[in-house]
C-alpha cells in the first residue's frame, strides 16, 4: 500500500509517544508525580480537580493524578502478563496443530473451537468462580480467555510458513526437523506474534480493568486503574472525577497500543 | 501474499452438496455442546470447599452435619463422580439445569425470566452498531485519504473504550449534567437508550474495522470493474456491489458479536441495574452459585453455536462462490 519508503504517519507518532510516556510512568512514576499514592488527607477528601490536585482527590483525600501515575505499572504489568499467558498458551496449541500429525491437528482445532463457544468474559468468569477473585487469577483468566483467538491465528500462520520455499530449501539442505522449526519457522511466525501482542495488550488492559471494576480483580486501595474505578463507583453521581480520569487512561493506553498494532499489521501485510 | 493473518484452514465443508454439509454441521454442534457441558462439569469439581456448604449459605453458615448430609443427598453430591456425570447429562437432555444455590429456584426458570431482556438489549445494540459501522465506513472510505484516516482512528478508539467507562461517562453527561435520561434502567424505551449506546459503540468500532477492510478489498475486485465497464456510476457500484460484498465478513462475525455483547451485558446490566442474564451471572459468580453459573454459561454457549451455524448457513446462501466445486481457499 504505502510503497517502499516507510514514513511515520502522525497517528503512529502520537500513539508511540503515548506508549513511551506510559512506559516511563510505569518505570519511574516519581518523575511525573512525586507524591505518595497512598498518602491519606481526610481534610481534603473529594476535592474537585484543581491546580493542587489535577484530577481531584478520592474519599480519603488521596491525589487521583498521583494514583493514576503510580497505577500505570500495575495496569501495564497485568495487561502484559495476560497477553503473554494468552499468546504462550496459543503458541503451544497453534504449534501442536500446525506441526503435529493430522489427528493432533484435528483434536486441537476442535478443542479451540469448543473454547470459542465460551465467549471471552464468560471463560474468565468461569475461571474466577473456580479459583476465586484477585489480581493473579484475573490476569490468568484474561490470558485464558484470549488464548483461543490467538491460537487460531498462530495455527494458520504456521501452516502458511510451513510450506514456504525456504523451509523446503532447508529440508533439501538436510537440516533436521528441530532445526527447521527453531531456526526458520519460529522466527518467521514471531513477526506476526509481535503484531498480535501489540494489538492484544490494549484489549487485555480493558478486560482486566473490567474484572477489577466488577470487584473480581485488583482490590482498593491498590493504585490500579480498574480498582480505582471500582472504588469510585459508589460516588459516581456526585464525584465524577474519581471514575472519569482512571478510565481516560485505560482508553488512552488501549487505543494507543491498538493504533500502533494496526499500523504495524498493515506494514507487515504490504511488505 | 496479501493477508498473512487470514484465519483459514477450517475444514472446507462448503464445497460439498447440501445434505452432507448439514449433517456435518449438526454433528459439529452436538459435539461442541457435549464438550462445553463436560468441561464445565469437570471445571466446577475443581472448586475448593464443600458444595453442600455453598448450598446452605457459604462456609460461615455453621450448618449442622445432618443438614450438610441432607443437602448432599438432595443435590446428588453423595454419588460417585461417574454417576453424577451421567445424571447431569440425563438432566441436560431433558432441559433440566438443576436448582440455583442462592435463589433456591430452578435455574431454567431464573434464566427464562432474565434471558429476554438481555437478548432484546443485545439485538438493539447490534442494530445500532451495524448502522454506525456502516455509516462511518461508507462515508470515510469514499471521502478521501484524510477522512479514511479519521474514520479508521475513530473505529479503533471506539473499540478500545471499556463498557464500564463509556457507561459512566454517558450517565455523567446525560443524567447528571443534562438530566435528559435516567441513570438506571427504567421500563420503557427511555431506559434502553444509554445501555444500548454503551454496548453498541465499542462493537461498532470492531465491525467498522472489518467492514472497512472488506470494502477496500471489494473495491479492487473484478466484479466492481465489470460493473463499471457496464456503465454503472460510482454510487450504484458502491451501494449495489461493494456493500453487499462487504457485508459478508460482518455477517460471519455475528457469532463473535453475540458473545461479545453477552460479555458486555455482564457489565452494562450491572451498572444500569437492569435485570438480565449478565447481571445474574455476575451475582452467581460472586456467590459461587455453581448451578446458575453453569446454566448461564451453557445457554450462552448454545446461543453462540446456533449463531455461528446460522451465519455459516446465511454465508452459503448469500455468496455464490461458496457453492459449487470451486475450492475457495486456493485463491488466497
Amino acid at each position: 500500500m504505502r510503497g517502499t519508503a516507510p514514513h511515520w504517519r502522525p497517528v503512529e507518532v502520537v500513539s508511540a509517544l503515548v506508549i513511551l510516556l506510559l512506559i516511563v510512568a510505569a518505570v519511574a512514576p516519581v518523575l511525573f508525580a512525586p507524591g505518595d499514592p497512598l498518602a491519606v488527607h481526610p481534610s481534603s477528601a473529594f476535592s474537585p480537580p484543581s491546580f493542587a490536585h489535577f484530577f481531584g482527590t478520592d474519599e480519603s483525600g488521596r491525589d487521583i493524578f498521583t494514583r493514576i501515575v503510580h497505577g500505570t505499572r500495575a495496569s501495564l504489568v497485568i495487561g502484559l502478563s495476560a497477553t503473554a499467558i494468552g499468546i504462550g498458551l496459543a503458541l503451544v496449541l497453534g504449534l501442536l496443530a500446525g506441526l503435529g500429525p493430522r489427528w493432533l491437528d484435528f483434536g486441537t482445532t476442535r478443542f479451540v473451537e469448543v473454547l470459542f463457544a465460551f465467549p471471552g468474559l464468560l471463560l474468565a468468569l468461569l475461571f474466577i468462580v473456580i479459583y476465586g477473585p484477585g489480581v493473579v487469577t484475573s490476569t490468568i483468566a484474561v490470558g485464558l480467555a484470549t488464548a483461543p483467538g490467538y491460537a487460531r491465528i498462530i495455527r494458520s500462520q504456521v501452516l502458511v510458513v510451513k510450506n514456504a520455499p525456504y523451509i523446503e530449501a532447508a529440508m533439501v539442505l538436510g537440516r533436521s526437523r528441530t532445526q527447521r522449526v527453531v531456526r526458520h519457522l519460529l522466527p518467521n511466525v514471531a513477526g506476526s506474534l509481535f503484531v498480535l501482542a501489540t494489538l492484544g495488550i490494549g484489549q487485555s488492559i480493558v478486560w482486566a480493568s473490567s474484572l477489577s471494576y466488577l470487584g473480581l480483580g485488583a482490590v482498593p486501595p491498590t493504585a490500579e486503574w480498574g480498582a480505582m474505578l471500582s472504588a469510585g463507583r459508589t460516588y459516581i453521581t456526585s464525584f465524577w472525577w474519581m471514575t472519569f480520569f482512571p478510565g481516560v487512561f485505560i482508553v488512552l493506553s488501549a487505543a494507543a497500543t491498538t493504533l500502533l498494532g494496526r499500523s504495524l499489521q498493515q506494514r507487515v501485510r504490504s511488505s | 501474499m496479501t493477508a498473512p493473518l487470514v484465519v483459514d484452514g477450517q475444514p472446507d465443508v462448503r464445497a460439498r452438496p447440501w445434505l452432507p454439509w448439514l449433517l456435518a454441521r449438526a454433528g459439529g454442534v452436538v459435539f461442541v455442546l457435549w464438550a462445553v457441558a463436560t468441561i464445565t462439569f469437570f471445571a466446577i469439581r475443581l472448586i475448593p470447599g464443600d458444595p453442600a456448604e455453598a448450598i446452605l449459605g457459604g462456609p460461615g453458615s455453621q450448618a449442622s452435619a445432618e443438614a450438610l448430609a441432607q443437602a448432599r443427598a438432595d443435590y446428588g453430591l453423595d454419588q460417585p463422580l461417574g454417576i453424577q456425570y451421567l445424571h447431569y447429562f440425563g438432566r441436560l437432555a431433558v432441559g433440566d439445569l438443576g436448582n440455583s444455590y442462592s435463589l433456591h429456584d430452578s435455574v431454567v426458570k431464573v434464566i427464562g425470566e432474565n434471558l429476554g431482556g438481555t437478548l432484546l438489549l443485545a439485538l438493539f445494540s447490534l442494530i445500532l452498531a451495524a448502522l454506525i459501522a456502516l455509516g462511518l465506513a461508507a462515508w470515510s472510505v469514499r471521502a478521501g485519504r484524510v477522512a479514511a484516516g479519521v474514520g479508521s482512528v475513530l473505529e479503533i478508539v471506539a473499540a478500545a473504550v471499556p463498557h464500564f467507562w463509556l457507561a459512566i461517562s454517558l450517565i455523567l453527561l446525560f443524567s447528571t449534567v443534562l438530566g435528559w435520561l435516567p441513570p438506571v434502567s427504567v421500563p420503557g424505551p427511555l431506559g434502553y437508550v444509554l445501555p444500548v449506546v454503551t454496548l453498541g459503540v465499542p462493537l461498532a468500532g470492531f465491525l467498522g474495522q472489518v467492514m472497512r477492510d472488506s470494502i477496500l478489498d471489494a473495491t479492487a475486485s473484478p466484479f466492481v470493474l465489470a460493473a463499471r465497464a457496464r456503465g454503472e456510476n460510482d454510487g450504484g457500484v458502491f451501494w449495489r456491489h461493494v456493500l453487499r460484498h462487504a457485508a459478508i465478513p460482518a455477517i460471519g462475525l455475528a457469532g463473535w458479536a453475540f458473545g461479545s455483547l453477552i460479555s458486555g451485558a455482564v457489565i452494562v446490566e450491572t451498572i444500569f441495574a437492569r435485570p438480565g442474564i449478565g447481571r445474574s451471572l455476575l451475582s452467581a459468580v460472586e456467590l459461587r452459585d455453581v448451578p446458575l453459573v453453569v446454566g448461564i454459561v451453557l445457554v450462552v454457549a448454545l446461543g453462540y453455536i446456533l449463531m455461528t451455524t446460522l451465519t455459516d448457513l446465511a454465508d452459503r446462501l448469500v455468496d455464490p462462490r461458496r457453492r459449487g466445486n470451486t475450492h475457495r481457499g486456493r485463491e488466497r
